[in-house]
Protein backbone atom coordinates (compact mmCIF):
# COMPACT_ATOMS: atom_id res chain seq x y z
CA UNK A 1 0.00 0.00 0.00
CA UNK A 2 1.33 3.40 -0.99
CA UNK A 3 1.89 6.10 1.60
CA UNK A 4 -0.36 9.10 0.97
CA UNK A 5 1.24 12.51 0.52
CA UNK A 6 -0.58 15.74 1.22
CA UNK A 7 0.81 18.88 -0.33
CA UNK A 8 0.11 22.09 1.60
CA UNK A 9 0.64 25.22 -0.42
CA UNK A 10 -0.40 28.85 -0.03
CA UNK A 11 1.00 32.33 -0.36
CA UNK A 12 3.33 33.97 2.14
CA UNK A 13 1.51 34.68 5.38
CA UNK A 14 -1.64 32.84 4.38
CA UNK A 15 -1.45 30.42 7.29
CA UNK A 16 0.17 27.21 6.01
CA UNK A 17 2.32 26.73 9.08
CA UNK A 18 -0.54 27.47 11.46
CA UNK A 19 -2.71 24.97 9.61
CA UNK A 20 -0.08 22.23 9.78
CA UNK A 21 0.69 22.94 13.44
CA UNK A 22 -2.96 22.59 14.38
CA UNK A 23 -3.37 19.49 12.28
CA UNK A 24 -0.47 17.80 14.02
CA UNK A 25 -2.21 18.37 17.33
CA UNK A 26 -5.07 16.09 16.32
CA UNK A 27 -4.83 12.60 17.81
CA UNK A 28 -5.21 10.89 14.45
CA UNK A 29 -2.22 12.71 13.02
CA UNK A 30 0.36 11.00 15.21
CA UNK A 31 1.95 8.98 12.45
CA UNK A 32 2.67 11.81 10.06
CA UNK A 33 6.02 12.82 8.60
CA UNK A 34 6.31 16.49 7.70
CA UNK A 35 8.68 17.96 5.14
CA UNK A 36 9.17 21.73 5.26
CA UNK A 37 11.53 24.32 3.86
CA UNK A 38 11.82 26.28 7.07
CA UNK A 39 12.13 24.99 10.59
CA UNK A 40 11.20 26.75 13.74
CA UNK A 41 7.51 27.47 13.66
CA UNK A 42 5.86 24.07 13.64
CA UNK A 43 5.35 22.26 16.92
CA UNK A 44 7.31 19.06 16.44
CA UNK A 45 7.33 17.27 19.76
CA UNK A 46 6.13 13.88 18.65
CA UNK A 47 6.30 14.23 14.92
CA UNK A 48 8.80 13.35 12.33
CA UNK A 49 9.87 16.67 10.85
CA UNK A 50 12.40 17.01 8.05
CA UNK A 51 13.71 20.16 6.46
CA UNK A 52 14.80 20.32 2.83
CA UNK A 53 16.55 22.94 0.75
CA UNK A 54 14.63 23.28 -2.46
CA UNK A 55 16.66 21.88 -5.31
CA UNK A 56 15.09 21.51 -8.70
CA UNK A 57 16.24 19.42 -11.62
CA UNK A 58 15.13 20.58 -15.03
CA UNK A 59 13.93 17.74 -17.19
CA UNK A 60 15.33 17.30 -20.67
CA UNK A 61 12.31 18.87 -22.35
CA UNK A 62 13.19 22.21 -20.78
CA UNK A 63 9.56 22.95 -20.05
CA UNK A 64 9.09 25.24 -17.06
CA UNK A 65 6.68 22.93 -15.24
CA UNK A 66 8.67 19.77 -15.99
CA UNK A 67 11.17 20.03 -13.19
CA UNK A 68 11.71 17.51 -10.46
CA UNK A 69 12.34 18.44 -6.88
CA UNK A 70 15.57 16.54 -6.36
CA UNK A 71 15.61 17.41 -2.67
CA UNK A 72 12.16 15.94 -2.23
CA UNK A 73 13.06 12.74 -4.07
CA UNK A 74 16.07 12.27 -1.79
CA UNK A 75 14.06 13.00 1.32
CA UNK A 76 11.14 10.73 0.44
CA UNK A 77 13.50 7.88 -0.47
CA UNK A 78 15.49 8.40 2.73
CA UNK A 79 12.31 8.33 4.81
CA UNK A 80 11.37 5.01 3.23
CA UNK A 81 14.77 3.50 3.94
CA UNK A 82 14.77 4.72 7.53
CA UNK A 83 11.22 3.57 8.15
CA UNK A 84 12.04 0.11 6.82
CA UNK A 85 15.17 -0.01 8.96
CA UNK A 86 13.24 1.11 12.04
CA UNK A 87 15.45 4.19 12.37
CA UNK A 88 12.51 6.62 12.40
CA UNK A 89 9.04 6.27 13.93
CA UNK A 90 6.50 4.60 11.69
CA UNK A 91 4.55 7.07 9.59
CA UNK A 92 1.44 6.51 7.54
CA UNK A 93 1.23 9.85 5.79
CA UNK A 94 3.58 12.59 4.62
CA UNK A 95 2.73 16.29 4.63
CA UNK A 96 4.86 18.48 2.37
CA UNK A 97 4.74 22.22 2.96
CA UNK A 98 5.80 24.42 0.08
CA UNK A 99 7.29 27.87 0.37
CA UNK A 100 4.86 30.75 -0.04
CA UNK A 101 5.83 31.62 -3.56
CA UNK A 102 6.37 28.06 -4.71
CA UNK A 103 4.74 26.62 -7.76
CA UNK A 104 3.30 23.28 -6.56
CA UNK A 105 3.50 21.70 -10.02
CA UNK A 106 7.09 20.39 -9.73
CA UNK A 107 6.13 18.54 -6.55
CA UNK A 108 3.21 16.89 -8.32
CA UNK A 109 5.55 16.07 -11.21
CA UNK A 110 8.07 14.60 -8.77
CA UNK A 111 5.50 12.33 -7.14
CA UNK A 112 4.35 11.06 -10.52
CA UNK A 113 7.71 10.73 -12.21
CA UNK A 114 10.40 9.41 -9.94
CA UNK A 115 10.19 5.62 -10.23
CA UNK A 116 10.88 4.85 -6.57
CA UNK A 117 8.74 7.67 -5.22
CA UNK A 118 5.73 6.88 -7.37
CA UNK A 119 5.85 3.22 -6.41
CA UNK A 120 5.80 3.97 -2.69
CA UNK A 121 3.87 7.22 -2.39
CA UNK A 122 0.73 8.67 -3.91
CA UNK A 123 -0.52 12.23 -3.92
CA UNK A 124 -3.60 12.22 -1.74
CA UNK A 125 -4.58 15.85 -2.11
CA UNK A 126 -3.31 19.37 -2.60
CA UNK A 127 -4.41 21.82 0.08
CA UNK A 128 -4.05 25.55 -0.52
CA UNK A 129 -4.44 28.16 2.20
CA UNK A 130 -5.89 31.49 1.13
CA UNK A 131 -5.61 34.59 3.27
CA UNK A 132 -9.18 35.45 4.28
CA UNK A 133 -8.29 39.12 4.76
CA UNK A 134 -6.02 39.84 1.81
CA UNK A 135 -7.36 37.26 -0.65
CA UNK A 136 -5.37 36.11 -3.64
CA UNK A 137 -2.07 37.89 -4.01
CA UNK A 138 -0.37 37.59 -7.34
CA UNK A 139 -0.18 34.91 -9.99
CA UNK A 140 1.54 32.48 -7.61
CA UNK A 141 -1.44 32.28 -5.29
CA UNK A 142 -3.84 32.02 -8.24
CA UNK A 143 -1.91 29.00 -9.50
CA UNK A 144 -1.79 27.44 -6.04
CA UNK A 145 -5.58 27.67 -5.87
CA UNK A 146 -5.95 26.33 -9.40
CA UNK A 147 -4.15 23.07 -8.61
CA UNK A 148 -5.73 22.52 -5.17
CA UNK A 149 -8.30 19.91 -4.14
CA UNK A 150 -9.03 21.64 -0.83
CA UNK A 151 -9.03 25.36 -0.07
CA UNK A 152 -8.72 26.65 3.48
CA UNK A 153 -9.73 30.28 3.85
CA UNK A 154 -7.74 31.43 6.86
CA UNK A 155 -8.20 34.22 9.40
CA UNK A 156 -11.96 33.70 9.38
CA UNK A 157 -12.22 35.49 12.74
CA UNK A 158 -10.93 38.81 11.43
CA UNK A 159 -12.08 38.75 7.81
CA UNK A 160 -15.02 41.01 7.00
CA UNK A 161 -18.07 38.86 6.12
CA UNK A 162 -18.70 40.64 2.84
CA UNK A 163 -15.07 40.30 1.81
CA UNK A 164 -15.02 36.64 2.70
CA UNK A 165 -18.20 35.95 0.76
CA UNK A 166 -16.66 37.65 -2.27
CA UNK A 167 -13.49 35.61 -1.87
CA UNK A 168 -15.45 32.36 -1.66
CA UNK A 169 -17.22 33.22 -4.92
CA UNK A 170 -13.93 34.11 -6.55
CA UNK A 171 -12.39 30.79 -5.49
CA UNK A 172 -15.41 28.84 -6.73
CA UNK A 173 -15.11 30.57 -10.10
CA UNK A 174 -11.40 29.94 -10.28
CA UNK A 175 -11.41 26.30 -9.21
CA UNK A 176 -14.86 24.71 -9.28
CA UNK A 177 -13.40 21.28 -8.49
CA UNK A 178 -12.09 22.26 -5.04
CA UNK A 179 -13.97 22.27 -1.76
CA UNK A 180 -13.43 25.42 0.33
CA UNK A 181 -13.80 25.89 4.06
CA UNK A 182 -13.10 28.83 6.38
CA UNK A 183 -10.83 28.36 9.38
CA UNK A 184 -9.71 30.30 12.42
CA UNK A 185 -6.18 29.67 13.71
CA UNK A 186 -5.86 26.73 11.35
CA UNK A 187 -8.61 24.70 12.98
CA UNK A 188 -9.84 22.30 10.31
CA UNK A 189 -11.14 18.76 10.63
CA UNK A 190 -8.39 16.46 9.28
CA UNK A 191 -11.02 14.09 7.89
CA UNK A 192 -12.25 16.87 5.66
CA UNK A 193 -8.77 17.64 4.42
CA UNK A 194 -7.60 14.09 3.93
CA UNK A 195 -10.55 12.13 2.65
CA UNK A 196 -8.83 12.32 -0.70
CA UNK A 197 -11.82 13.20 -2.80
CA UNK A 198 -12.11 16.43 -4.70
CA UNK A 199 -15.50 17.83 -5.52
CA UNK A 200 -17.35 15.60 -7.89
CA UNK A 201 -17.24 17.40 -11.24
CA UNK A 202 -20.66 15.96 -11.94
CA UNK A 203 -22.11 18.37 -9.40
CA UNK A 204 -21.28 21.24 -11.68
CA UNK A 205 -23.99 23.08 -13.50
CA UNK A 206 -23.77 22.76 -17.26
CA UNK A 207 -22.89 25.45 -19.72
CA UNK A 208 -20.87 27.87 -17.73
CA UNK A 209 -17.53 29.53 -18.19
CA UNK A 210 -16.26 30.76 -14.91
CA UNK A 211 -13.65 33.26 -13.88
CA UNK A 212 -13.07 36.93 -14.29
CA UNK A 213 -9.86 37.17 -16.18
CA UNK A 214 -9.16 40.75 -15.10
CA UNK A 215 -9.23 39.85 -11.42
CA UNK A 216 -7.65 36.42 -11.47
CA UNK A 217 -4.47 37.19 -13.37
CA UNK A 218 -5.90 35.96 -16.64
CA UNK A 219 -6.93 32.59 -15.21
CA UNK A 220 -10.44 31.27 -15.69
CA UNK A 221 -12.22 27.93 -15.59
CA UNK A 222 -14.72 26.21 -17.79
CA UNK A 223 -16.55 22.91 -17.88
CA UNK A 224 -17.01 20.69 -20.92
CA UNK A 225 -20.03 18.40 -20.93
CA UNK A 226 -19.70 15.64 -23.47
CA UNK A 227 -21.28 12.39 -24.53
CA UNK A 228 -19.27 9.20 -24.87
CA UNK A 229 -15.70 9.89 -25.97
CA UNK A 230 -13.35 7.52 -27.79
CA UNK A 231 -10.52 6.90 -25.32
CA UNK A 232 -7.80 6.68 -27.98
CA UNK A 233 -8.95 9.96 -29.49
CA UNK A 234 -9.04 11.60 -26.08
CA UNK A 235 -5.54 10.45 -25.14
CA UNK A 236 -4.17 11.66 -28.42
CA UNK A 237 -6.01 14.99 -28.17
CA UNK A 238 -5.02 15.70 -24.56
CA UNK A 239 -1.35 14.86 -25.04
CA UNK A 240 -1.28 17.10 -28.09
CA UNK A 241 -3.10 19.88 -26.28
CA UNK A 242 -0.77 19.75 -23.30
CA UNK A 243 2.28 19.79 -25.55
CA UNK A 244 1.00 22.85 -27.40
CA UNK A 245 -0.67 24.73 -24.55
CA UNK A 246 0.47 23.06 -21.33
CA UNK A 247 1.88 26.29 -19.98
CA UNK A 248 -1.57 27.85 -20.08
CA UNK A 249 -3.63 24.86 -18.98
CA UNK A 250 -3.12 24.72 -15.24
CA UNK A 251 -5.55 21.93 -14.47
CA UNK A 252 -7.81 19.38 -16.12
CA UNK A 253 -10.05 17.23 -14.01
CA UNK A 254 -13.19 15.23 -14.53
CA UNK A 255 -15.01 12.07 -15.51
CA UNK A 256 -15.03 10.69 -19.01
CA UNK A 257 -17.55 8.26 -20.44
CA UNK A 258 -15.50 5.96 -22.67
CA UNK A 259 -18.24 3.40 -23.15
CA UNK A 260 -17.41 1.13 -20.22
CA UNK A 261 -19.48 0.32 -17.17
CA UNK A 262 -17.92 3.21 -15.26
CA UNK A 263 -16.18 6.45 -16.18
CA UNK A 264 -12.48 7.22 -16.37
CA UNK A 265 -11.24 9.72 -13.81
CA UNK A 266 -8.88 12.17 -15.50
CA UNK A 267 -6.66 14.57 -13.57
CA UNK A 268 -3.64 16.58 -14.59
CA UNK A 269 -1.70 19.59 -13.39
CA UNK A 270 -0.06 21.23 -16.40
CA UNK A 271 2.10 18.46 -17.91
CA UNK A 272 1.84 16.22 -14.84
CA UNK A 273 -0.85 13.69 -15.71
CA UNK A 274 -2.10 11.32 -13.02
CA UNK A 275 -2.57 7.78 -14.30
CA UNK A 276 -6.24 7.65 -15.40
CA UNK A 277 -8.44 5.59 -13.09
CA UNK A 278 -11.11 3.38 -14.64
CA UNK A 279 -13.99 3.27 -12.18
CA UNK A 280 -16.25 0.23 -11.95
CA UNK A 281 -19.47 2.19 -12.02
CA UNK A 282 -20.97 5.65 -12.25
CA UNK A 283 -21.98 7.24 -8.96
CA UNK A 284 -25.47 8.01 -10.30
CA UNK A 285 -27.67 7.82 -13.36
CA UNK A 286 -26.16 10.84 -15.08
CA UNK A 287 -23.48 9.46 -17.38
CA UNK A 288 -22.33 12.58 -19.15
CA UNK A 289 -18.62 13.18 -19.39
CA UNK A 290 -17.55 16.30 -17.50
CA UNK A 291 -14.17 17.91 -17.73
CA UNK A 292 -13.11 21.02 -15.85
CA UNK A 293 -10.37 23.12 -17.43
CA UNK A 294 -8.57 25.83 -15.48
CA UNK A 295 -6.11 28.03 -17.30
CA UNK A 296 -5.26 31.15 -19.22
CA UNK A 297 -6.99 32.16 -22.45
CA UNK A 298 -9.45 29.29 -22.20
CA UNK A 299 -12.15 28.96 -24.80
CA UNK A 300 -14.20 25.92 -23.85
CA UNK A 301 -16.16 26.00 -27.08
CA UNK A 302 -12.95 25.69 -29.10
CA UNK A 303 -11.85 22.85 -26.85
CA UNK A 304 -15.16 21.07 -27.35
CA UNK A 305 -15.15 21.53 -31.14
CA UNK A 306 -11.60 20.25 -31.35
CA UNK A 307 -12.21 17.20 -29.14
CA UNK A 308 -15.39 16.43 -31.08
CA UNK A 309 -13.41 16.46 -34.32
CA UNK A 310 -10.79 14.06 -32.94
CA UNK A 311 -13.53 11.82 -31.62
CA UNK A 312 -15.28 11.79 -34.99
CA UNK A 313 -12.06 10.95 -36.79
CA UNK A 314 -11.53 8.01 -34.43
CA UNK A 315 -15.03 6.69 -34.96
CA UNK A 316 -14.63 6.94 -38.74
CA UNK A 317 -11.39 5.00 -38.40
CA UNK A 318 -13.11 2.21 -36.48
CA UNK A 319 -15.80 1.66 -39.09
CA UNK B 1 12.47 13.80 -20.21
CA UNK B 2 9.19 15.53 -19.73
CA UNK B 3 6.30 13.86 -17.94
CA UNK B 4 4.37 13.99 -21.18
CA UNK B 5 6.84 11.73 -22.83
CA UNK B 6 6.52 8.82 -20.48
CA UNK B 7 10.13 7.64 -20.55
CA UNK B 8 10.40 8.16 -16.81
CA UNK B 9 7.00 6.58 -16.38
CA UNK B 10 6.99 2.93 -17.39
CA UNK B 11 4.10 3.25 -19.76
CA UNK B 12 2.50 6.38 -21.08
CA UNK B 13 -0.90 7.01 -19.54
CA UNK B 14 -2.55 7.29 -22.95
CA UNK B 15 -1.18 3.92 -24.05
CA UNK B 16 -2.36 1.82 -21.15
CA UNK B 17 -5.29 0.37 -23.05
CA UNK B 18 -2.70 -2.07 -24.34
CA UNK B 19 -2.87 -4.63 -27.07
CA UNK B 20 -1.59 -4.74 -30.60
CA UNK B 21 -4.88 -3.69 -32.16
CA UNK B 22 -5.12 -0.64 -29.93
CA UNK B 23 -1.60 0.36 -30.85
CA UNK B 24 -2.22 -0.05 -34.58
CA UNK B 25 -5.38 2.01 -34.32
CA UNK B 26 -3.58 4.70 -32.32
CA UNK B 27 -0.81 4.89 -34.89
CA UNK B 28 -3.34 5.26 -37.71
CA UNK B 29 -5.11 8.08 -35.90
CA UNK B 30 -1.80 9.80 -35.13
CA UNK B 31 -0.87 9.49 -38.80
CA UNK B 32 -4.12 11.08 -39.87
CA UNK B 33 -3.59 14.07 -37.54
CA UNK B 34 0.07 14.46 -38.46
CA UNK B 35 -0.73 14.32 -42.17
CA UNK B 36 -2.40 17.70 -41.80
CA UNK B 37 0.98 19.10 -40.82
CA UNK B 38 2.90 17.39 -43.61
CA UNK B 39 4.22 14.60 -41.40
CA UNK B 40 3.65 10.87 -41.34
CA UNK B 41 3.92 8.22 -38.66
CA UNK B 42 4.01 4.47 -38.67
CA UNK B 43 4.36 1.86 -36.01
CA UNK B 44 7.58 -0.13 -36.22
CA UNK B 45 7.19 -3.68 -34.95
CA UNK B 46 4.92 -2.59 -32.14
CA UNK B 47 7.94 -1.16 -30.35
CA UNK B 48 8.47 2.42 -31.52
CA UNK B 49 6.93 4.96 -33.84
CA UNK B 50 8.79 6.34 -36.85
CA UNK B 51 7.97 9.93 -37.66
CA UNK B 52 8.86 11.46 -41.04
CA UNK B 53 8.53 14.79 -42.75
CA UNK B 54 8.21 15.29 -46.51
CA UNK B 55 11.88 16.22 -46.88
CA UNK B 56 12.98 12.82 -45.71
CA UNK B 57 13.91 13.69 -42.15
CA UNK B 58 12.92 10.97 -39.71
CA UNK B 59 12.81 10.43 -35.97
CA UNK B 60 12.17 7.40 -33.81
CA UNK B 61 9.88 8.03 -30.85
CA UNK B 62 8.95 5.70 -28.04
CA UNK B 63 5.46 6.82 -27.09
CA UNK B 64 2.60 9.15 -27.84
CA UNK B 65 3.88 11.94 -25.59
CA UNK B 66 7.18 12.09 -27.42
CA UNK B 67 5.42 12.16 -30.79
CA UNK B 68 4.28 15.73 -30.31
CA UNK B 69 7.58 17.16 -29.09
CA UNK B 70 9.45 15.41 -31.90
CA UNK B 71 6.90 16.53 -34.50
CA UNK B 72 7.28 20.05 -33.15
CA UNK B 73 11.04 19.80 -33.59
CA UNK B 74 10.73 18.55 -37.18
CA UNK B 75 8.16 21.18 -38.04
CA UNK B 76 9.74 24.06 -36.17
CA UNK B 77 6.49 25.05 -34.52
CA UNK B 78 3.90 23.59 -32.12
CA UNK B 79 1.10 21.42 -33.48
CA UNK B 80 -2.06 22.92 -32.06
CA UNK B 81 -5.09 20.62 -31.78
CA UNK B 82 -7.29 23.74 -31.76
CA UNK B 83 -6.01 24.72 -35.22
CA UNK B 84 -9.21 25.58 -37.11
CA UNK B 85 -8.10 23.96 -40.38
CA UNK B 86 -7.15 20.73 -38.57
CA UNK B 87 -10.46 20.66 -36.72
CA UNK B 88 -12.38 21.20 -39.97
CA UNK B 89 -10.46 18.44 -41.70
CA UNK B 90 -10.87 15.88 -38.93
CA UNK B 91 -14.51 16.72 -38.41
CA UNK B 92 -15.40 16.22 -42.05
Amino acid sequence: MKTPVVLVTGFLGSGKTTLISRLLDHPGMGETAVIVNELGEIGIDHHLLRRVDERTVLLASGCVCCVLRGDLVDELRDLLDRRDAGEVPHFGRVVVETTGIADPTPIVMTLLSDPVVRNHYELESVVATVDGVHGLRGPESVKQVAVADRLVITKADIAAPAGRAGLEKQLARLNPTAHARAATFGEVDPDWLFDGAARDPRDLAPGHDRGHRDHDHGVSSGVLFLDEVDWTAFGLWLTMLLQARGQDILRVKGFLDVGGDGPVLVSCVQHAVHPPVHLDEWPDEDRRSRLVFIGRDLDTERLRTSLDAFDRAARQGRT
Amino acid sequence: MCGLCGVILNQHWAEQDGGRRARVFRAALLDRVLDHFGLSLHDWAGAVYVLRDRKGAAAVVHDIGAVWSEAERLLGRPLDPLDAALVAELGR
